[in-house]
């Protein structure tokens, strides 16, 4: 039986006229990323603060790890940590007081806090900045910080709120592969992101969010079958056949032909609105094609949309709609 | 303190997973911290603030002097006859209304603060609740303890020669800073109830103005009209000057201490209790 992280029915909570978070059912399994995409406003941060014990719901049930939200907050409390949106550490203080001082409200002794907050800070390169004020860090610095505060006892569930948003690729990427190391160890995260790639990248499964609700939920393969368009990618043996096999994909398909990054490598787009089965028949005609060409393929796959796409046809429509076609 | 910012060289951070894995291996968490423990940490954080923008001191230490420079030359000739006689008697009174004067800034503290991410950060910490809210309260302490001893310097060099000698001066001091304290659970709620630092700056300027006037600061009371003196006397500010002058001139009142005792645990317990749900709310 899968251990869920997470598990809410019929979340709510509302600003006045607006409902932030209106009615979310999420089973978040353990142990992996999960990812929260929404556009601006979509209720991503509501969200969150709800499941982080900040902000009481109006109505509906959650469980993290078991524990009722409302009625066991500080047991929850015992378990999450939370990188908010907007820097979640002392700006007036440096890079080394903000550990000690989180330290030592997690428990720690004091010199235990500044040899975890030292060591936590080498990890991740900031111990030059160390004794400097964080006002002063830019904007990746910060964020790295702000998740050394959050890992500092390591937590069974952290949440990240939009841990990339306004960083440069580089800083993105660092902030990523800390994701991918804090998962290795155990720790389910909950990731809410603007950037569909971000979450197709670190995350197992996602929930699309918008004006709300879910709008989506699944694997991100599963949410990109589920729009029904794809491609098809190919693998040579040979690179020297990849001139000879794009012309005959591109024939197979009348579609474009895109050669990918790897020399052996193609991808081909299916056209128009087919369905998955409509799909699988060009992607079968299409191999057929290869082999009467004397083309060796070694690996091949029916590749799925980008999320991008996913997330437009999704978002274009209206929300109640979606929710019948898509969710499994 | 530079205000530039730090520029990130390209290549100062390369991950490394095996590093972080390090820091990450499970040890077993450390206990939950004791609510002093907590609280203490917090006043920690509050302490650390005042070493990397000490210009708030100035608030601290500026406006006590000024205030009792004022008053000592404003009134001192028309109400005593002389400054040094009426410096006996006002000191311990502009003390008072000085450090319970700067018990708003707790407010403003809290009400900029809540604004920050760091907030949330502290809310989601399995700690003592209230122990946030007693580490800018700790903070204050000192912040007070440092405006009484300003005016008690000033007030020295001017010639006020107090007959409780160093205790009684100590004693009527720590009874302040531990009123102040107490009363300071006003502005935490106000800082958490109040949209904005204007808001809590504008209250806080009603709640003391009259407050700290209207009391036995300047004058004795029974020279003001009968509705007057009804109000001085059950304020809490004129208990507290009775009691602090009475202590720095060798003295005891019981009464004023009992009434200083008596409300400053109730400001604890109705504004404390109203500053958690609050605190818990947001
Ligand atoms: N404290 C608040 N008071 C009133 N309305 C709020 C409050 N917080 C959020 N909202 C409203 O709730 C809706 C959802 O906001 P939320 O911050 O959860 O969105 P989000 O998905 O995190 O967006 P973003 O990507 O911009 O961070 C928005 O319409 C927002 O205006
Ligand atoms: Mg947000």
């Amino acid at each position: 039986m899968t251990e869920f992280a997470i598990e809410t029915s019929g979340l709510v909570k509302t600003w006045g006229d607006t409902r932030a978070v209106a009615g979310i059912a999420l089973a978040v399994p353990a142990g992996a990323v999960y990812g929260v995409l929404g556009p601006n406003g979509a209720g991503k941060t509501t969200a969150v603060k709800m499941l982080a014990t900040l902000l009481r719901p109006d109505s509906g049930n959650a469980r993290v790890f078991g524990r009722d939200l409302v009625r066991e907050a500080d047991a929850v409390r015992g378990l999450v940590s939370l990188t908010g949106q907007y820097a979640s550490v002392d700006e007036d203080l440096t890079g080394a007081e903000n550990l000690v001082l989180l330290g030592r409200l997690l428990g720690h002794r004091k010199a235990a806090a500044r040899e975890r907050g030292a060591r936590l800070l080498d990890a991740f390169g900031l111990t030059e900045a160390a004794n400097k004020q964080v006002k002063n860090y830019s904007g990746g610095m910060r964020r790295r910080l702000d998740i050394a505060a959050s890992i500092l006892n390591t937590p069974k569930l952290l949440f990240l709120d939009e841990p990339t948003t306004g960083l440069d690729p580089r800083s993105r990427n660092q902030v990523w592969d800390i994701v991918r190391a804090v998962v290795a160890h155990g720790t389910t995260v909950l990731l809410t992101t603007q950037y569909l790639d971000e979450a197709d990248r670190l995350a197992s499964r996602i929930a699309v969010i918008d004006h709300g609700k879910v709008i989506a939920e699944g694997t991100p393969g599963e949410l990109k079958s589920s729009v029904g368009r794809g491609a098809i990618h190919v693998r040579l043996r040979d690179a020297d056949q990849r001139g000879k096999a794009e012309w005959v994909l591109s024939e197979a398909l009348s579609a474009p032909v895109q050669l990918d990054a790897d020399p052996v490598a193609l991808t081909a787009r299916i056209s128009g609105h087919e369905t998955e089965r409509g799909a699988a028949e060009q992607a079968s005609r299409a191999l057929v094609a290869l082999a009467e060409a004397g083309i060796t393929v070694d690996d091949f796959s029916l590749g799925q949309p980008s999320l991008d796409e996913v997330f437009l046809a999704l978002t274009d429509k209206p929300a109640t709609a979606q929710n019948e076609e898509v969710s499994a | 303190m530079s205000t530039a910012t730090t520029t990130e060289a390209p290549s100062t951070y390369t991950f490394s997973p095996e590093t972080l894995s390090a820091v990450l291996a499970p040890g077993a968490n450390p206990p939950r911290p004791s609510a002093l423990s907590a609280s203490v940490t917090f006043g920690w954080r509050a302490m650390l603030k005042i070493k990397h923008v000490p210009e708030q001191l100035f608030d601290v230490t500026a406006f006590p002097i000024m205030m009792t420079l004022m008053f000592t030359y404003l009134f001192g000739g028309a109400l005593a006859g002389s400054t040094t006689e009426y410096l006996q008697f006002l000191l311990p009174g502009i003390m008072v209304m000085s450090v319970v004067m700067i018990t708003m800034y707790t407010g403003i503290a809290v009400n900029t603060d809540i604004q920050k991410g760091v907030f949330d950060r502290f809310r989601t910490l399995p700690i003592w609740r209230p122990s946030t809210m007693v580490g800018y309260l700790l903070g204050d302490a000192f912040r007070y303890t440092m405006a009484s001893t300003v005016i008690l310097l000033v007030g020295l060099v001017l010639g006020f020669r107090p007959d409780g000698g160093v205790l009684g001066v100590l004693a009527g001091i720590g009874v302040l800073v531990a009123f102040s304290f107490a009363f300071s659970w006003l502005w935490t709620m106000f800082g958490l109830l109040l949209r904005t630092e204007k808001s809590v700056m504008g209250v806080s300027m009603m709640v003391l103005f009259p407050m700290t006037f209207l009391s036995n600061v300047f004058v004795d009371p029974s020279t003001m009209p009968g509705w007057l003196q009804a109000f001085v006397d059950v304020n809490p500010i004129s208990h507290l000057v009775a009691a602090v002058r009475a202590l720095m001139n060798g003295g005891w009142d019981t009464g004023a201490m009992t009434w200083v005792t008596v409300s400053g645990v109730l400001f604890t317990v109705v504004f404390g209790a109203l500053t958690m749900r609050l605190y818990n709310r947001r």
